[in-house]
């Protein structure tokens, strides 16, 4: 287990950037959740708003990816 | 690729995986050699080559019957153009119509690109940066030059929010600049982040699977993620052709 320390920095950094992969798992629940429930009280207006839903969880989930990037980035290309 | 390469080497020694999970992933020339230059033809080029003729086989066999009760693959074709019509239609408005034919080719691109990944030993196009990146700035720099050119100075208008109050709108127009510029990024990241990260995954259980005292759990995840990865491989090319409606929808109307 021979190693230096910027490639312990590496790991602990990718395994920090992971932390951005949970806190847009809680985002995208957010949005999905609170479409469920509005869809709920008026489910006639659900249908409408499903293009809407998908850009909102999209846009949520973008920012989980970064964090999933800067990851890789650390693992792989630095 | 060659970092991949030697993080894969690295991995074979250090831990029990037989293989390494972003070996799928390295671009190989086909006709032999080691060297990529821009005219190789590689495994990238195959399986974007299929894709395309795909596309070509299904939207030409499906409209040369023009049947009134349509066959299967006639209902698929007609599903799929009514589909990205309505999409259109829905968010950008009924004038943007006239973008049907690159927004229609955009969706199939994709939507096969990521569904032919997921044959086993096949090869995900759109798992790559470097493939989804172009796609995205096409879509960026076609919004740019329609905006610009349809709207002259006032597409500028999209980064000057006059719905907020006056103070605040310099602070605005800095975040809404970066916010545009980042578009692209976003965009392709988006896809080729899903599209990685969802086949890594199913390695990772596929090399778990070797693994005698694991095996029959590794092998119902695999297929529970294969389920998974159907759905995402859809919705990913779904949320890419809506973004781009989005997109396009600043150029025609500019004014928040």
């Amino acid at each position: 287990m021979e190693g230096n320390i910027a490639e312990l920095g590496k790991f602990i950094g990718a395994g920090l950037a992971g932390i951005g992969s949970g806190a847009a798992a809680i985002g995208v629940g957010h949005v999905a959740g609170n479409f469920l429930a509005g869809a709920l009280r008026n489910p006639s207006a659900a249908a409408s708003q499903t293009a809407t839903l998908f850009i909102g969880m999209a846009f949520a989930e973008a920012l989980g990816i970064f964090s999933f990037l800067v990851a890789l980035l650390l693992m792989f290309a630095v | 690729m060659a970092t991949e390469a030697h993080g894969a080497d690295a991995a074979h020694e250090g831990s029990g995986l037989v293989f390494h999970p972003m070996d799928q992933f390295i671009v190989k020339p086909l006709f032999g050699g080691t060297d990529v230059h821009w005219y190789t033809i590689t495994n990238v080029t195959l399986w974007m080559a299929i894709a395309v003729l795909a596309i070509v086989a299904l939207m030409v066999l499906g409209t040369s019957g023009r049947n009134r009760v349509p066959s299967r693959v006639q209902s698929i074709a007609e599903m799929a153009y009514g589909f990205v019509y309505k999409m259109i239609e829905d968010v950008t408005g009924k004038d943007a119509i006239r973008f049907f034919p690159y927004v229609f080719t955009l969706f199939m691109f994709v939507v096969f690109s990521n569904t032919l990944g997921l044959i086993p030993m096949s090869f995900t196009t759109t798992s790559h940066f470097a493939v989804t990146i172009v796609l995205a700035l096409a879509v960026f720099l076609t919004v740019t030059v329609l905006g610009f050119a349809l709207n002259g100075a006032k597409f500028l208008g999209l980064f000057w929010v006059t719905s907020a109050p006056l103070a605040i709108r310099p602070l605005l127009a800095v975040i809404e600049l970066i916010s545009y510029f980042v578009r692209p990024v976003s965009h392709s990241i988006r896809l080729a982040g899903n599209m990685m990260a969802g086949h890594a995954v199913m390695k990772v259980f596929a090399g778990f699977a070797a693994i005698a005292a694991v095996s029959p759990l590794s092998v119902i995840a695999i297929v529970g993620m294969y389920g998974l990865e159907f759905l995402v491989a859809f919705i990913q090319a779904y949320v890419f052709t809506i973004l781009t409606c989005v997109y396009l929808k600043d150029a025609l109307h500019p004014s928040h």
